[in-house]
């Protein structure tokens, strides 16, 4: 039997190195994903605000505008619960609308942005500034419906779509009210403080957009605009037989980049930030991203236009007893009435005629304008004397 | 031992429930489609769908809905609802060249409630319901206020079962100025328990629905009795759309019909929820001739039936029946006409009504309306219901009611003045309208200057009055017996009927669009460069004139040397030079 060879002295060093190896590159692969975790967004659901702030059927451009980023919103995923619609005008029943209930965004009538099932929040005269800030900041009256709140947490990411008519610095509602670039930058710095998002992105296309966006500082704002101060966003194409303009450049670009995009789709911000040249545009689109944290070559497309699903995975098998019928249990007996309930009658005249109506306000009584009427002419009299009594009686 | 268990649970589940099997089921779906053909050439479709619950949905804990949408029928226990009719509209219904309605509703959104007696701020009770109802169904019913609310004292009777009437628990309003679009239809089609699935709703689709002359969807949820003995009580919901296609647009001037073309859809099974589906044809004809109507595929079943004074026929489709679907998946039901254009008779409807506002300027005018009776022998009631908004300053002493040239005293009148801001016009009359007339209803009003934070965004549109309700009780021509609720189509048992010797019937008028004295929204700039140009010219020439004094001065001579000089000589004392 030969002897166990000692063991070299090198040999628990080796394998000590050799095992640091193993760990150290495993400690490295799982450093490198928490470095990758740390670039992803860490949000849970996804909220979209878009406002379309003109009225008129000239401006049918602005509702198609925002109808086809509702569009491309609803189809990468984001539910109708987690999306308030702000028209402000009806472009689609619009009796100038020769086929009522389409909204076009392509000449020829190609493209129906407006869908069969579309369901708008805020409609018409609802569309205000005060309406649009009381969303953002979640200070709304109680009995405000569901649909019309902005219900989001700090896990959300919002992506908020403005467009309309503007200028330096203000955005116009309606034609008869403004929002300044200073209150919507408190209004996202209340929505900070509030913890109501985790990262946004705030697209808009109006003249001079960029001018919009110039006063945020809250943190985590990505910004897009149209156009820079001093420049006009153009409208992209009218079509004859609607007789106004369909879209704007910049948007129609936007449409058309984002109809590429699937759910799936690993796109960053940076292919948006080029979407639409100076040679198609006329105007130069900006960006702003200093306030954002993360590098927005790391930011998906659908981190802010597509939708989260939390998906569970069980491998467990759950029986359905298809002869599982009648779950209410035997329902209390409901009240029997005495006698035969009636049917009121529609139109019983003689109950009508006969009907007095309630005598709410208070007469005074008759003796009160007697009385007042003797004081007076006793006052009369006992002033210019009393030889005027014979005349009277 | 787990065996065991199993069996004795098996064996208490069989005992728990009622009969070993789920005993009849408590809530049934009718949906039906009416197709009637107007005496202009143009088409009415009416969509009903039934949802009926026996359920009594005030007692607390009813949490498991099935085919009554869960959405309203929380808001039922919620609000303490009796009765609930939402109806959204786009368009007006031609009375004179249409016939009379089966359920007309006016332009822009309506809601009327009943609250139970138990409700103890109804006012309170009716703002937050229309909130609710503005989120259900994307309308901007949140402008519902009591700007526009009314408490009706004699029209707006319960359609559903009612014991107590007293109005203070009903509510009113109209806006006119509503527009119904695809996003009014999309929550109507999700409260189907069948969605736009199967059934009769494949048909609804907005690009058709809305190219139409009148378009007009509704909601109402009513008590109904039970069975015939009427002991308890059932919840009905009941979703109406009404469409009228017009010949020339949607028919290309000919006058011949089908689902296919109106639609652009067949219909290929019955919702599987529904107990009964069925289109009916109205293949009636005036005269005593053979039909002028013919409907293929031919139909299996003809049912007559009275309805709004008239015997009707209508030819019968139903959805549920084996044989039908025999010969071709699609169900494309056709009419033509069989007989040419213009020998088609035009009757004119029993009752119906015209308004318009008359006047010039911007500061008076006058509201007329029209009521014409054109029953030969008989002479009805018929209640008038307006309401003004506050901005038109009703002048009551001016109201005149006049039928064939004689004054008309109304036998009940309600009037309600309006209160700036808080409160609109309500005028109720009962008027006796002869027979073979035409009555004439007019009030002069004045119009009054809005504050200028109070103008909508357009206000160059006009300011919209809300349509006038008429309720009467036609006489009918033939004598028409009751019918039982649940044999007889879902379009006849719309109205509850009292006696057979007439029937009831609700019109609306038109809607009035008025201007009112608007301001020119872009002055403020241009007044305020005019005054101020105009203020600068103006007070610095008198502010000049009057304080600018004038003083001799030296014409200075010499060139700079000489100036020093004198410099020198004025700091020394001495005379210049």
């Amino acid at each position: 039997m030969a002897a166990a060879l000692p063991a070299p002295r090198w040999l628990p060093t080796v394998a000590a190195a050799l095992l640091w190896a193993c760990c150290g590159s495993a400690v490295t692969d799982g450093i490198q994903d928490q470095a990758e975790q740390f670039f992803r967004s860490g949000h849970t659901n996804n909220w979209a605000v878009l406002v379309c702030t003109s009225r008129f059927w000239f401006n049918y451009r602005h509702v198609a505008n925002t109808l086809s980023v509702y569009r491309s919103v609803k189809r990468l995923g984001i539910p109708d619960s987690h999306i308030v619609l702000m028209l402000a005008d009806d472009m689609a029943c619009n009796p100038r609308n020769p086929k009522p209930a389409t909204v076009f965004s392509h000449k020829n009538m190609e493209l129906n942005v407006y869908g069969d099932d579309v369901e708008v929040d805020y409609r018409s005269y609802e569309v205000t500034v005060e309406n649009f800030l009381r969303v953002l900041t979640g200070r709304i009256p109680p009995s405000t419906p569901r649909s019309k709140r902005l219900l989001s947490d700090d896990r959300s990411n919002i992506l908020i779509y403005m467009t309309g008519h503007g200028g330096n610095g203000f955005l116009k509602f309606q034609d008869s009210e403004e929002i300044t670039n200073v209150e919507l930058a408190d209004a996202f710095e209340q929505m900070w403080q509030k913890r109501r998002y985790n990262e946004l992105l705030f697209i808009i296309d109006t003249c001079q957009g960029a001018s919009m966006y110039e006063r945020f500082y809250s943190p985590n704002i990505m910004a897009l605009a149209s156009s820079q101060v001093g420049e006009d966003s153009l409208s992209h194409q009218p079509d004859l037989g609607i007789g106004v303009h369909l879209m704007d450049r910049y948007t129609f670009y936007v449409l058309e980049f984002l109809e590429e995009i699937h759910p799936a789709s690993q796109t960053n911000m940076n292919d948006l930030f080029q979407v639409c040249p100076r040679s198609l545009c006329v105007s130069t689109p900006g960006h702003r991203t200093d306030l954002f944290q993360r590098d927005p070559q790391n930011v998906l497309i659908t981190d802010f236009f597509g939708s989260v699903r939390k998906v569970e995975i069980t491998t467990q098998t759950i029986p359905l007893d298809p002869n599982l019928v009648g779950l209410e249990t035997r329902a209390p007996n409901d009240e029997m009435a005495a006698e035969p309930l009636k049917y009121a009658e529609q139109l019983p005249v003689a109950q009508i005629i006969h009907q007095k109506p309630k005598q709410k306000d208070w007469h005074p009584p008759g003796g009160f304008i007697l009385g007042l009427w003797a004081l007076i002419i006793m006052v009369f009299f006992k002033t210019y004397g009393i030889k005027h009594m014979k005349y009277i009686f | 031992m787990a065996g065991v268990v199993a069996v004795v649970l098996g064996l208490l589940l069989l005992l728990g429930s009622p009969g070993g099997s789920t005993g009849p089921p408590r809530d049934s779906l009718r949906e039906e489609l009416l197709l009637s053909p107007l005496p202009s050439g143009d088409l009415a479709a009416t969509f009903q769908f039934r949802a009926r619950w026996d359920s009594e949905l005030h007692r607390e804990g009813v949490s498991h809905y099935r085919l009554f949408p869960k959405a309203l029928g929380q808001l039922i226990s919620k609000f303490l609802v009796r009765e609930l009719h939402l109806s959204l509209t786009q368009g007006f219904w031609r009375t004179r060249t249409w016939g009379q309605p089966y359920l007309q509703a006016p332009a822009g959104a309506e809601l009327w409630v009943w609250f139970q007696d138990s409700v103890t701020d109804v006012d309170k009770a009716w703002k937050e319901l229309s909130n609710i109802l503005s989120g259900t169904f994307c309308a901007s019913l949140n402008f519902i206020d009591s700007t526009n609310t009314v408490t009706p004292t004699a029209s707006f009777k319960p359609l559903g079962l009612a014991n107590v009437t007293d109005h203070h628990l009903l509510r009113y309003a109209v806006l006119p100025r509503e527009v119904v679009c695809t996003e009014n239809l999309t929550p109507w089609k999700k409260l189907l328990p069948c969605g736009s699935k199967a059934g009769l709703a494949v048909l609804l689709k907005a690009e058709r629905l809305f190219h139409t002359s009148y378009h007009s969807q509704a909601v109402h949820i009513r008590p109904i009795c039970r069975d015939a003995s009427c002991l308890s009580v059932s919840w009905e919901l009941r979703q109406t759309l009404t469409v009228v296609f017009d010949a020339f647009s949607i028919g290309q001037g000919k006058r011949d019909w089908s689902l296919f073309k109106m639609f652009s859809r067949t219909v290929t099974e019955a919702c599987p929820l529904a107990s009964e589906s069925k289109i009916y044809v109205d293949i009636s004809s005036k005269t005593q001739e053979n039909e002028l109507l013919e409907v293929t595929p031919l139909p299996l079943s003809v049912h007559e039936a009275s309805v709004q004074g008239d015997r009707r026929t209508y030819a019968v489709y139903d959805l549920l029946s084996p044989s039908l679907f025999n010969v071709s998946r699609s169900l494309n039901v056709q009419l033509k006409w069989k007989r040419p254009q213009d020998s088609l008779d035009l009757s004119t409807p029993v009752l119906h009504a015209q308004r318009y506002v008359s006047g010039y300027g911007l500061q008076t005018g006058e509201i007329s309306t029209l009521i014409y009776n054109t029953h030969p022998y008989r002479a009805f009631p018929v209640i008038l219901l307006e309401t003004v908004p506050w901005y038109l300053r009703l002048y009551v002493h001016t109201l005149v009611i006049t039928t064939k040239g004689k004054e008309n005293k109304p036998s009940y009148i309600h009037y309600q003045p309006a209160q700036d801001r808080r409160r609109p016009h309500l005028l109720e009359m009962l008027i006796q309208l002869p027979a073979n007339s035409v009555t004439k209803i007019t009030i002069q009003f004045e119009r009054a200057l809005l504050k200028w934070t109070e103008y909508t965004p357009d206000p160059n549109h006009g300011f919209y009055v809300s349509p006038s309700v008429l309720s009467a009780l036609v006489p009918s021509v033939i004598a028409m017996k009751p019918e039982d609720a649940e044999q007889s189509p879902l379009f006849t048992s719309l109205f509850p009927s009292s006696d057979g010797s007439s029937y009831f019937v609700r019109l609306y008028t038109e809607p009035l669009l008025v201007n009112l004295p608007t301001p020119d929204f872009s002055m403020p700039y241009n007044v305020i460069c005019l005054t101020c140009t105009v203020v600068a010219v103006c007070y610095g020439s008198f502010y000049n004139l009057l304080t600018r004094t004038f003083h001799v001065e030296e014409p200075s001579s010499g060139g700079l040397a000489k100036r020093l000089a004198n410099i020198i000589r004025k700091v020394r004392g001495v005379p210049p030079l």
